[in-house]
Protein backbone atom coordinates (compact mmCIF):
# COMPACT_ATOMS: atom_id res chain seq x y z
CA UNK A 1 0.00 0.00 0.00
CA UNK A 2 2.96 2.70 0.76
CA UNK A 3 4.46 1.16 -2.22
CA UNK A 4 1.65 2.24 -3.83
CA UNK A 5 1.31 5.76 -2.60
CA UNK A 6 4.66 6.18 -2.77
CA UNK A 7 4.53 5.35 -6.85
CA UNK A 8 1.38 6.99 -7.04
CA UNK A 9 2.79 10.52 -5.73
CA UNK A 10 6.05 9.59 -7.88
CA UNK A 11 3.15 9.50 -10.88
CA UNK A 12 1.53 12.82 -9.67
CA UNK A 13 4.83 14.93 -9.46
CA UNK A 14 5.88 13.71 -12.40
CA UNK A 15 2.73 14.72 -13.89
CA UNK A 16 2.29 17.98 -12.59
CA UNK A 17 5.57 19.41 -13.08
CA UNK A 18 5.62 19.76 -16.43
CA UNK A 19 2.19 20.99 -16.08
CA UNK A 20 3.34 23.72 -13.89
CA UNK A 21 6.23 24.73 -15.99
CA UNK A 22 4.27 24.96 -19.29
CA UNK A 23 1.93 27.23 -16.99
CA UNK A 24 4.26 30.13 -17.86
CA UNK A 25 2.54 32.47 -15.40
CA UNK A 26 -0.96 31.90 -17.44
CA UNK A 27 1.45 33.61 -20.73
CA UNK A 28 1.42 32.60 -24.10
CA UNK A 29 5.34 32.50 -25.39
CA UNK A 30 7.01 31.22 -28.46
CA UNK A 31 9.28 28.06 -28.50
CA UNK A 32 11.35 27.82 -26.08
CA UNK A 33 10.37 30.76 -23.61
CA UNK A 34 9.09 30.49 -19.80
CA UNK A 35 7.64 32.58 -18.00
CA UNK A 36 6.69 33.02 -13.92
CA UNK A 37 5.56 35.56 -11.90
CA UNK A 38 8.14 36.91 -10.01
CA UNK A 39 6.44 39.22 -7.85
CA UNK A 40 2.46 39.84 -7.63
CA UNK A 41 0.26 42.60 -5.63
CA UNK A 42 3.39 45.28 -5.25
CA UNK A 43 1.12 48.30 -6.76
CA UNK A 44 0.19 49.50 -9.96
CA UNK A 45 4.09 48.99 -11.19
CA UNK A 46 4.67 51.40 -14.03
CA UNK A 47 8.22 51.19 -15.23
CA UNK A 48 11.02 48.97 -14.04
CA UNK A 49 14.79 49.35 -13.85
CA UNK A 50 17.27 46.69 -12.87
CA UNK A 51 20.57 47.18 -11.69
CA UNK A 52 24.12 45.02 -12.75
CA UNK A 53 23.41 42.70 -9.53
CA UNK A 54 20.00 42.00 -11.04
CA UNK A 55 17.73 44.18 -8.18
CA UNK A 56 14.62 45.44 -9.83
CA UNK A 57 13.27 48.96 -8.77
CA UNK A 58 9.80 49.70 -9.56
CA UNK A 59 7.91 53.05 -9.90
CA UNK A 60 4.32 52.81 -8.90
CA UNK A 61 1.68 55.19 -10.15
CA UNK A 62 0.75 55.86 -6.89
CA UNK A 63 1.51 54.75 -3.05
CA UNK A 64 0.90 51.20 -2.53
CA UNK A 65 -0.82 49.55 0.99
CA UNK A 66 2.18 50.12 2.62
CA UNK A 67 2.29 53.64 1.72
CA UNK A 68 5.50 53.48 -0.85
CA UNK A 69 5.81 54.26 -4.31
CA UNK A 70 9.23 52.93 -5.57
CA UNK A 71 9.34 48.77 -4.63
CA UNK A 72 12.92 47.37 -4.49
CA UNK A 73 12.98 43.58 -4.99
CA UNK A 74 15.70 41.24 -4.83
CA UNK A 75 15.70 37.74 -5.47
CA UNK A 76 18.11 36.77 -3.29
CA UNK A 77 18.19 33.12 -3.25
CA UNK A 78 18.02 33.07 -6.98
CA UNK A 79 15.13 31.17 -7.26
CA UNK A 80 13.20 33.57 -10.36
CA UNK A 81 10.96 34.95 -7.24
CA UNK A 82 11.79 38.32 -5.57
CA UNK A 83 12.26 37.40 -1.29
CA UNK A 84 13.30 41.08 -0.47
CA UNK A 85 10.82 43.42 -0.77
CA UNK A 86 11.14 47.40 0.61
CA UNK A 87 10.13 50.52 -0.79
CA UNK A 88 9.83 54.26 0.04
CA UNK A 89 8.90 57.43 -1.59
CA UNK A 90 5.26 59.03 -1.47
CA UNK A 91 4.64 60.28 -5.21
CA UNK A 92 2.85 58.66 -7.72
CA UNK A 93 4.93 58.49 -11.41
CA UNK A 94 5.94 56.65 -14.10
CA UNK A 95 9.96 56.87 -14.74
CA UNK A 96 12.65 54.94 -13.53
CA UNK A 97 16.01 54.68 -14.63
CA UNK A 98 19.52 52.89 -13.39
CA UNK A 99 22.83 54.80 -14.58
CA UNK A 100 25.77 53.91 -13.08
CA UNK A 101 25.45 54.00 -9.22
CA UNK A 102 22.72 56.68 -9.51
CA UNK A 103 18.94 55.61 -9.25
CA UNK A 104 16.44 57.90 -11.49
CA UNK A 105 13.01 58.54 -10.38
CA UNK A 106 9.89 60.68 -11.70
CA UNK A 107 6.83 61.78 -10.30
CA UNK A 108 4.46 63.70 -12.88
CA UNK A 109 6.27 66.89 -12.43
CA UNK A 110 10.12 66.25 -11.74
CA UNK A 111 12.86 63.76 -11.74
CA UNK A 112 14.81 62.90 -8.50
CA UNK A 113 18.31 61.23 -8.47
CA UNK A 114 18.88 58.92 -5.65
CA UNK A 115 22.25 57.08 -4.64
CA UNK A 116 22.86 53.15 -4.87
CA UNK A 117 25.55 51.48 -2.68
CA UNK A 118 27.62 48.26 -3.05
CA UNK A 119 24.69 46.54 -2.41
CA UNK A 120 22.19 48.35 -4.45
CA UNK A 121 20.70 49.99 -1.40
CA UNK A 122 19.50 53.42 -2.09
CA UNK A 123 21.68 55.43 0.61
CA UNK A 124 19.17 58.67 0.58
CA UNK A 125 15.38 57.74 0.20
CA UNK A 126 14.24 60.29 2.22
CA UNK A 127 16.48 63.21 0.61
CA UNK A 128 16.78 62.22 -2.97
CA UNK A 129 18.90 65.09 -5.56
CA UNK A 130 16.52 67.21 -7.56
CA UNK A 131 17.53 66.83 -11.37
CA UNK A 132 14.46 68.82 -12.82
CA UNK A 133 11.33 70.20 -11.71
CA UNK A 134 8.46 72.39 -13.01
CA UNK A 135 7.17 70.36 -16.29
CA UNK A 136 3.97 70.26 -16.54
CA UNK A 137 1.08 68.20 -15.33
CA UNK A 138 -2.24 68.95 -16.08
CA UNK A 139 -3.37 65.33 -15.22
CA UNK A 140 -3.59 64.16 -18.93
CA UNK A 141 -0.53 62.55 -20.33
CA UNK A 142 1.17 63.69 -17.35
CA UNK A 143 3.50 60.36 -16.87
CA UNK A 144 7.34 61.62 -17.10
CA UNK A 145 8.96 58.55 -18.78
CA UNK A 146 12.77 59.14 -18.69
CA UNK A 147 15.88 57.27 -20.52
CA UNK A 148 19.76 58.23 -20.87
CA UNK A 149 21.98 58.77 -24.32
CA UNK A 150 25.37 57.01 -23.71
CA UNK A 151 26.76 60.48 -22.61
CA UNK A 152 25.02 61.62 -19.53
CA UNK A 153 21.95 63.34 -20.94
CA UNK A 154 18.11 62.73 -19.66
CA UNK A 155 15.06 62.60 -22.01
CA UNK A 156 12.20 62.95 -20.63
CA UNK A 157 8.41 63.20 -22.32
CA UNK A 158 6.37 65.61 -21.88
CA UNK A 159 2.64 64.75 -23.01
CA UNK A 160 0.58 67.47 -24.46
CA UNK A 161 -2.54 67.95 -21.98
CA UNK A 162 -5.40 67.44 -24.78
CA UNK A 163 -6.37 65.12 -27.00
CA UNK A 164 -6.13 66.92 -30.15
CA UNK A 165 -5.34 70.42 -29.49
CA UNK A 166 -9.22 71.80 -29.66
CA UNK A 167 -10.10 74.97 -28.28
CA UNK A 168 -12.53 72.77 -25.73
CA UNK A 169 -10.36 69.68 -25.06
CA UNK A 170 -12.53 66.40 -26.52
CA UNK A 171 -15.37 68.46 -27.29
CA UNK A 172 -17.34 67.29 -30.68
CA UNK A 173 -17.07 69.95 -33.31
CA UNK A 174 -14.32 72.60 -31.21
CA UNK A 175 -11.70 73.27 -34.15
CA UNK A 176 -7.75 72.78 -33.63
CA UNK A 177 -6.10 75.84 -32.30
CA UNK A 178 -3.20 76.84 -34.56
CA UNK A 179 -0.31 77.14 -33.85
CA UNK A 180 -1.35 74.49 -31.08
CA UNK A 181 -0.11 76.82 -28.06
CA UNK A 182 0.74 73.36 -26.16
CA UNK A 183 3.78 72.60 -28.10
CA UNK A 184 6.34 75.06 -26.19
CA UNK A 185 5.95 73.67 -23.18
CA UNK A 186 4.43 69.69 -24.24
CA UNK A 187 3.76 67.62 -26.82
CA UNK A 188 7.23 66.30 -27.08
CA UNK A 189 10.62 64.88 -25.39
CA UNK A 190 12.97 67.74 -23.72
CA UNK A 191 16.62 66.58 -23.00
CA UNK A 192 18.39 67.46 -19.80
CA UNK A 193 21.81 67.21 -18.15
CA UNK A 194 21.92 64.20 -16.33
CA UNK A 195 24.78 64.91 -13.74
CA UNK A 196 23.24 69.15 -13.18
CA UNK A 197 20.88 69.64 -10.28
CA UNK A 198 17.57 71.75 -9.97
CA UNK A 199 16.89 72.38 -13.48
CA UNK A 200 13.63 73.52 -15.25
CA UNK A 201 12.42 74.04 -18.45
CA UNK A 202 15.22 77.02 -19.21
CA UNK A 203 17.65 74.54 -18.73
CA UNK A 204 16.42 71.86 -21.19
CA UNK A 205 16.07 71.64 -24.71
CA UNK A 206 13.21 70.82 -26.96
CA UNK A 207 14.61 67.04 -28.25
CA UNK A 208 11.36 66.54 -30.72
CA UNK A 209 7.98 67.55 -31.22
CA UNK A 210 4.79 66.92 -32.56
CA UNK A 211 4.39 63.88 -30.18
CA UNK A 212 1.23 63.70 -28.17
CA UNK A 213 2.16 61.33 -25.80
CA UNK A 214 5.28 59.00 -25.11
CA UNK A 215 5.25 56.83 -22.48
CA UNK A 216 7.85 54.08 -23.71
CA UNK A 217 11.33 55.52 -25.15
CA UNK A 218 14.49 54.06 -25.44
CA UNK A 219 18.14 54.60 -26.61
CA UNK A 220 19.05 52.28 -29.16
CA UNK A 221 22.43 51.78 -28.22
CA UNK A 222 23.23 50.02 -31.28
CA UNK A 223 22.19 52.94 -33.77
CA UNK A 224 23.00 55.70 -30.85
CA UNK A 225 19.32 57.07 -31.81
CA UNK A 226 16.23 57.98 -29.50
CA UNK A 227 13.16 55.75 -30.32
CA UNK A 228 9.62 56.38 -29.03
CA UNK A 229 6.59 54.98 -29.15
CA UNK A 230 3.27 57.13 -29.26
CA UNK A 231 -0.12 57.38 -28.40
CA UNK A 232 -2.51 58.20 -31.38
CA UNK A 233 -5.01 60.43 -30.45
CA UNK A 234 -8.64 59.36 -29.91
CA UNK A 235 -12.06 59.85 -30.97
CA UNK A 236 -12.35 60.40 -34.53
CA UNK A 237 -16.17 58.45 -35.10
CA UNK A 238 -17.44 60.35 -31.94
CA UNK A 239 -16.25 64.00 -33.01
CA UNK A 240 -16.70 63.22 -36.69
CA UNK A 241 -19.26 60.34 -37.44
CA UNK A 242 -19.97 61.68 -40.83
CA UNK A 243 -15.93 61.12 -41.82
CA UNK A 244 -15.45 57.53 -39.43
CA UNK A 245 -17.22 54.94 -38.64
CA UNK A 246 -16.75 52.96 -35.46
CA UNK A 247 -15.12 50.32 -37.25
CA UNK A 248 -12.62 52.66 -38.89
CA UNK A 249 -11.79 54.44 -35.52
CA UNK A 250 -11.38 50.91 -33.89
CA UNK A 251 -8.24 51.16 -36.39
CA UNK A 252 -7.11 54.65 -37.16
CA UNK A 253 -4.84 56.21 -36.26
CA UNK A 254 -2.28 53.93 -35.48
CA UNK A 255 0.42 54.03 -32.73
CA UNK A 256 3.47 54.86 -33.85
CA UNK A 257 7.16 54.02 -33.57
CA UNK A 258 9.82 56.74 -34.33
CA UNK A 259 13.21 57.08 -34.28
CA UNK A 260 13.51 60.71 -33.42
CA UNK A 261 16.60 62.77 -34.08
CA UNK A 262 17.27 66.25 -32.71
CA UNK A 263 14.48 68.91 -34.24
CA UNK A 264 12.49 66.25 -35.49
CA UNK A 265 8.56 66.98 -35.78
CA UNK A 266 6.29 63.65 -35.34
CA UNK A 267 3.43 65.84 -36.71
CA UNK A 268 0.66 66.38 -33.65
CA UNK A 269 -1.91 67.62 -33.94
CA UNK A 270 -1.70 68.92 -37.10
CA UNK A 271 -1.50 64.96 -38.95
CA UNK A 272 -2.12 61.08 -37.73
CA UNK A 273 -0.78 58.31 -39.39
CA UNK A 274 -3.32 56.30 -40.88
CA UNK A 275 -2.11 52.65 -41.12
CA UNK A 276 -4.44 51.10 -44.16
CA UNK A 277 -3.32 54.02 -46.77
CA UNK A 278 -0.10 54.15 -45.27
CA UNK A 279 -0.20 58.15 -44.85
CA UNK A 280 -0.07 60.53 -42.05
CA UNK A 281 -3.61 62.48 -42.86
CA UNK A 282 -4.94 65.84 -41.85
CA UNK A 283 -6.29 65.81 -38.46
CA UNK A 284 -10.47 66.71 -38.78
CA UNK A 285 -9.71 69.57 -36.26
CA UNK A 286 -7.31 70.72 -38.90
CA UNK A 287 -9.71 70.83 -42.21
CA UNK A 288 -9.26 67.12 -42.71
CA UNK A 289 -11.59 65.31 -44.35
CA UNK A 290 -10.20 61.84 -43.49
CA UNK A 291 -8.23 61.39 -46.81
CA UNK A 292 -6.06 64.96 -47.19
CA UNK A 293 -2.45 63.94 -47.02
CA UNK A 294 -0.69 65.81 -44.30
CA UNK A 295 2.76 67.73 -44.87
CA UNK A 296 5.97 65.72 -45.46
CA UNK A 297 7.99 67.70 -43.20
CA UNK A 298 6.48 65.22 -40.27
CA UNK A 299 8.02 62.24 -39.63
CA UNK A 300 7.31 58.69 -41.09
CA UNK A 301 7.00 56.36 -38.08
CA UNK A 302 9.71 53.36 -38.09
CA UNK A 303 6.49 51.02 -37.38
CA UNK A 304 2.87 51.48 -37.49
CA UNK A 305 1.07 49.29 -34.84
CA UNK A 306 -3.32 49.17 -34.29
CA UNK A 307 -4.38 51.94 -32.96
CA UNK A 308 -5.38 52.63 -29.80
CA UNK A 309 -3.08 50.01 -27.78
CA UNK A 310 -1.45 52.20 -25.70
CA UNK A 311 2.26 51.46 -26.09
CA UNK A 312 3.68 51.63 -22.38
CA UNK A 313 7.38 50.94 -22.86
CA UNK A 314 9.98 50.39 -25.09
CA UNK A 315 13.27 48.34 -24.62
CA UNK A 316 16.21 47.51 -27.07
CA UNK A 317 17.67 43.92 -26.24
CA UNK A 318 21.60 43.64 -25.88
CA UNK A 319 21.40 40.43 -24.01
CA UNK A 320 22.85 36.81 -25.09
CA UNK A 321 20.03 34.39 -23.58
CA UNK A 322 17.66 34.62 -25.86
CA UNK A 323 18.05 33.66 -30.21
CA UNK A 324 19.76 35.90 -32.12
CA UNK A 325 17.24 37.67 -34.15
CA UNK A 326 16.11 38.94 -31.20
CA UNK A 327 19.39 40.94 -30.56
CA UNK A 328 19.35 44.70 -30.94
CA UNK A 329 15.73 44.63 -31.40
CA UNK A 330 12.80 46.19 -29.72
CA UNK A 331 10.52 45.19 -27.21
CA UNK A 332 7.26 47.01 -26.81
CA UNK A 333 4.80 46.42 -24.22
CA UNK A 334 0.95 47.59 -25.15
CA UNK A 335 -1.32 48.30 -22.05
CA UNK A 336 -4.53 47.55 -24.00
CA UNK A 337 -7.10 49.73 -26.02
CA UNK A 338 -9.81 51.80 -24.17
CA UNK A 339 -10.65 53.57 -27.57
CA UNK A 340 -11.73 50.91 -29.87
CA UNK A 341 -15.12 50.53 -27.96
CA UNK A 342 -17.83 49.60 -29.05
CA UNK A 343 -15.71 46.87 -30.59
CA UNK A 344 -13.54 44.66 -28.53
CA UNK A 345 -10.40 46.03 -27.04
CA UNK A 346 -6.98 44.63 -28.06
CA UNK A 347 -3.60 44.83 -26.70
CA UNK A 348 -2.61 43.45 -23.43
CA UNK A 349 0.59 42.10 -25.05
CA UNK A 350 4.29 42.49 -25.23
CA UNK A 351 5.35 43.00 -28.96
CA UNK A 352 8.41 42.69 -31.12
CA UNK A 353 10.31 44.42 -33.57
CA UNK A 354 13.14 43.30 -35.15
CA UNK A 355 15.82 45.54 -36.07
CA UNK A 356 18.83 45.10 -38.49
CA UNK A 357 22.01 47.16 -38.85
CA UNK A 358 19.87 49.88 -36.93
CA UNK A 359 16.98 50.22 -38.57
CA UNK A 360 13.47 48.56 -38.18
CA UNK A 361 12.97 45.52 -40.51
CA UNK A 362 9.87 43.22 -41.76
CA UNK A 363 6.80 42.83 -39.87
CA UNK A 364 6.33 43.26 -36.13
CA UNK A 365 5.29 40.32 -34.19
CA UNK A 366 3.26 39.23 -30.85
CA UNK A 367 6.21 38.05 -28.81
CA UNK A 368 3.99 37.14 -25.29
CA UNK A 369 0.36 37.45 -25.10
CA UNK A 370 -2.26 36.43 -22.17
CA UNK A 371 -2.28 39.14 -19.93
CA UNK A 372 -5.52 40.24 -19.52
CA UNK A 373 -6.16 36.68 -18.81
CA UNK A 374 -9.03 35.64 -20.28
CA UNK A 375 -10.38 32.13 -21.10
CA UNK A 376 -8.53 30.85 -24.45
CA UNK A 377 -7.40 34.43 -25.33
CA UNK A 378 -11.38 36.10 -25.31
CA UNK A 379 -11.78 39.36 -26.05
CA UNK A 380 -12.70 41.66 -23.01
CA UNK A 381 -15.02 44.85 -23.46
CA UNK A 382 -13.19 47.50 -21.25
CA UNK A 383 -9.72 47.31 -19.97
CA UNK A 384 -10.59 47.38 -16.67
CA UNK A 385 -11.84 43.54 -16.59
CA UNK A 386 -7.76 42.87 -17.36
CA UNK A 387 -5.69 40.83 -14.97
CA UNK A 388 -2.91 42.20 -15.98
CA UNK A 389 -2.03 45.23 -17.91
CA UNK A 390 1.62 45.26 -19.30
CA UNK A 391 3.72 48.45 -18.65
CA UNK A 392 7.37 48.12 -18.00
CA UNK A 393 9.93 46.46 -19.85
CA UNK A 394 13.68 46.29 -17.82
CA UNK A 395 16.02 43.26 -19.22
CA UNK A 396 18.02 41.48 -16.15
CA UNK A 397 22.10 40.99 -16.04
CA UNK A 398 21.58 37.00 -17.19
CA UNK A 399 19.22 38.09 -20.48
CA UNK A 400 16.09 37.72 -19.36
CA UNK A 401 13.29 40.25 -19.55
CA UNK A 402 10.63 41.08 -16.74
CA UNK A 403 7.51 43.06 -17.49
CA UNK A 404 5.42 45.06 -14.53
CA UNK A 405 1.91 45.54 -14.57
CA UNK A 406 0.25 48.38 -13.14
CA UNK A 407 -3.26 47.43 -12.21
CA UNK A 408 -2.29 44.92 -9.17
CA UNK A 409 1.35 44.85 -9.80
CA UNK A 410 2.73 41.87 -11.15
CA UNK A 411 6.01 41.13 -12.43
CA UNK A 412 6.77 39.03 -14.87
CA UNK A 413 10.24 37.30 -15.63
CA UNK A 414 10.13 36.00 -19.28
CA UNK A 415 13.24 33.38 -19.50
CA UNK A 416 14.64 31.13 -22.80
CA UNK A 417 16.35 27.48 -22.56
CA UNK A 418 17.02 25.96 -26.07
CA UNK B 1 -73.68 47.91 -3.60
CA UNK B 2 -73.00 46.63 -7.24
CA UNK B 3 -72.22 50.36 -7.92
CA UNK B 4 -69.43 50.73 -5.13
CA UNK B 5 -68.07 47.47 -6.53
CA UNK B 6 -68.15 48.63 -10.65
CA UNK B 7 -66.75 51.71 -8.48
CA UNK B 8 -63.44 49.71 -6.96
CA UNK B 9 -63.29 47.85 -10.15
CA UNK B 10 -62.80 50.83 -12.08
CA UNK B 11 -60.17 52.92 -9.82
CA UNK B 12 -58.48 49.11 -10.30
CA UNK B 13 -58.53 48.98 -13.40
CA UNK B 14 -57.39 52.79 -13.82
CA UNK B 15 -55.16 52.38 -11.55
CA UNK B 16 -53.28 49.20 -13.45
CA UNK B 17 -53.69 50.82 -16.42
CA UNK B 18 -51.33 54.06 -14.51
CA UNK B 19 -48.91 51.54 -13.60
CA UNK B 20 -48.57 49.34 -17.11
CA UNK B 21 -48.44 53.09 -18.71
CA UNK B 22 -45.69 54.41 -15.81
CA UNK B 23 -44.14 51.17 -16.78
CA UNK B 24 -43.95 51.12 -20.32
CA UNK B 25 -42.53 55.07 -20.34
CA UNK B 26 -40.12 54.21 -17.87
CA UNK B 27 -38.91 51.35 -20.35
CA UNK B 28 -39.05 53.71 -23.10
CA UNK B 29 -36.84 56.69 -20.75
CA UNK B 30 -34.53 53.59 -20.49
CA UNK B 31 -34.34 52.87 -24.07
CA UNK B 32 -33.99 56.42 -25.03
CA UNK B 33 -31.38 56.74 -22.50
CA UNK B 34 -29.69 53.87 -23.42
CA UNK B 35 -28.99 55.38 -27.17
CA UNK B 36 -27.52 59.04 -25.45
CA UNK B 37 -25.62 56.88 -23.76
CA UNK B 38 -23.94 54.79 -26.62
CA UNK B 39 -23.51 58.24 -28.92
CA UNK B 40 -22.09 60.64 -26.00
CA UNK B 41 -20.73 58.00 -23.08
CA UNK B 42 -20.03 54.98 -24.38
CA UNK B 43 -16.70 55.97 -25.26
CA UNK B 44 -15.08 56.81 -22.18
CA UNK B 45 -17.42 55.05 -19.46
CA UNK B 46 -17.70 51.74 -21.85
CA UNK B 47 -20.14 49.49 -22.79
CA UNK B 48 -20.37 47.86 -19.05
CA UNK B 49 -19.99 51.74 -17.48
CA UNK B 50 -16.99 50.59 -15.81
CA UNK B 51 -14.73 53.05 -17.34
CA UNK B 52 -11.12 52.95 -17.54
CA UNK B 53 -8.70 52.71 -14.99
CA UNK B 54 -6.98 56.49 -13.99
CA UNK B 55 -8.48 57.89 -16.97
CA UNK B 56 -12.60 57.91 -16.94
CA UNK B 57 -14.55 56.91 -14.04
CA UNK B 58 -16.73 53.85 -14.07
CA UNK B 59 -20.30 54.47 -13.44
CA UNK B 60 -21.43 50.74 -12.75
CA UNK B 61 -21.35 50.75 -8.98
CA UNK B 62 -19.67 53.71 -8.36
CA UNK B 63 -21.60 55.31 -5.06
CA UNK B 64 -22.19 59.11 -6.50
CA UNK B 65 -24.11 58.02 -9.20
CA UNK B 66 -25.82 55.70 -7.12
CA UNK B 67 -26.76 58.48 -4.52
CA UNK B 68 -28.76 61.76 -3.90
CA UNK B 69 -27.24 64.54 -5.47
CA UNK B 70 -28.83 64.48 -8.57
CA UNK B 71 -28.24 67.81 -9.36
CA UNK B 72 -24.27 67.32 -9.00
CA UNK B 73 -25.25 64.53 -11.53
CA UNK B 74 -27.44 66.88 -13.92
CA UNK B 75 -24.24 69.33 -13.37
CA UNK B 76 -21.80 66.99 -14.20
CA UNK B 77 -23.91 66.54 -17.52
CA UNK B 78 -24.57 69.23 -18.66
CA UNK B 79 -21.62 71.23 -17.97
CA UNK B 80 -18.31 68.59 -18.63
CA UNK B 81 -15.97 67.81 -15.85
CA UNK B 82 -12.52 68.97 -16.21
CA UNK B 83 -10.67 68.28 -12.62
CA UNK B 84 -9.17 65.50 -11.29
CA UNK B 85 -11.77 63.28 -9.63
CA UNK B 86 -11.60 61.01 -6.49
CA UNK B 87 -14.17 58.10 -6.65
CA UNK B 88 -14.60 55.42 -4.22
CA UNK B 89 -10.46 55.29 -3.48
CA UNK B 90 -9.44 55.63 -6.79
CA UNK B 91 -8.22 58.84 -9.17
CA UNK B 92 -9.45 59.60 -13.07
CA UNK B 93 -7.51 62.46 -14.91
CA UNK B 94 -9.29 62.48 -18.23
CA UNK B 95 -11.76 65.62 -19.06
CA UNK B 96 -15.30 65.30 -19.93
CA UNK B 97 -16.88 67.12 -22.75
CA UNK B 98 -19.92 69.18 -21.65
CA UNK B 99 -23.43 68.59 -23.23
CA UNK B 100 -25.17 71.50 -23.47
CA UNK B 101 -27.79 70.75 -26.04
CA UNK B 102 -29.17 67.88 -24.10
CA UNK B 103 -32.47 68.38 -23.18
CA UNK B 104 -34.06 68.41 -19.55
CA UNK B 105 -35.96 64.98 -20.33
CA UNK B 106 -33.00 63.60 -22.52
CA UNK B 107 -30.71 63.89 -19.37
CA UNK B 108 -33.51 62.59 -17.36
CA UNK B 109 -33.31 59.29 -19.76
CA UNK B 110 -29.77 59.17 -19.88
CA UNK B 111 -29.47 59.52 -16.19
CA UNK B 112 -32.26 56.85 -15.59
CA UNK B 113 -30.16 54.32 -17.85
CA UNK B 114 -26.90 54.77 -15.68
CA UNK B 115 -28.99 54.50 -12.54
CA UNK B 116 -31.27 51.35 -13.46
CA UNK B 117 -28.39 49.34 -15.58
CA UNK B 118 -25.46 47.09 -14.81
CA UNK B 119 -25.57 46.84 -11.01
CA UNK B 120 -26.91 50.15 -10.43
CA UNK B 121 -30.40 50.15 -8.95
CA UNK B 122 -30.86 54.05 -7.73
CA UNK B 123 -34.14 54.18 -9.91
CA UNK B 124 -35.92 56.38 -12.32
CA UNK B 125 -34.58 60.46 -12.41
CA UNK B 126 -37.91 62.10 -13.86
CA UNK B 127 -37.59 65.26 -15.89
CA UNK B 128 -38.86 67.19 -12.88
CA UNK B 129 -35.82 65.89 -10.81
CA UNK B 130 -33.59 67.80 -13.76
CA UNK B 131 -35.67 70.59 -13.91
CA UNK B 132 -35.38 71.72 -10.27
CA UNK B 133 -31.86 70.52 -10.34
CA UNK B 134 -30.73 73.20 -13.26
CA UNK B 135 -32.41 75.68 -11.01
CA UNK B 136 -30.65 74.95 -8.07
CA UNK B 137 -27.00 74.71 -9.97
CA UNK B 138 -28.25 78.23 -11.40
CA UNK B 139 -29.04 79.59 -8.01
CA UNK B 140 -25.77 77.96 -6.28
CA UNK B 141 -24.06 79.86 -9.30
CA UNK B 142 -25.54 83.27 -8.26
Amino acid sequence: MKKQIQLLSIAFLAFSLPVLAQDNAGLKLPEGFKANLYANNIGGARHIAITKSGVIFAKLNNPNKEGNSIVRLEDANNDGVADKINGWAKYGGTGIFVKGNSLYASSNEAIFKYELNSKDEVVNPLAPVTIVSGLIDRRQHNSKSITFDMANNIYVNIGAYSNACQEKDRMPGSQGMMPCPILDSAGGIWKFDGSKENQTYKDGKRYGTGLRNVIGLDWNTNSNQLYVAQHGRDQLNSFYPNLYSDAQNAEIPAETFYEIKEGDNAGWPYVYYDPSQHKKIVSPEYGGDSKKEGSSEFKEPAVAFPAHMAPMAVLFYTGNQFPAKYKNGAFISFHGSWNRAPLPQEGFFVAFVPFKDGKAIGEWEIFANGFAGTENGAKIANPSKAKARPCGLAQGPDGSIFVSDDTKGAIFKISYSK
Amino acid sequence: MVNLLMNRAIKIILLSCFLVIAQYSNAQNKINGKKIYETRCLVCHQSDGGGVPNMNPPLDGATNVNGKDIARLVKIIRNGYDERIALDGMYYNNAMAANPDLKEDAIADVLTYIRTSWSNKAGVVTTSQVKAALLKNKAAKK
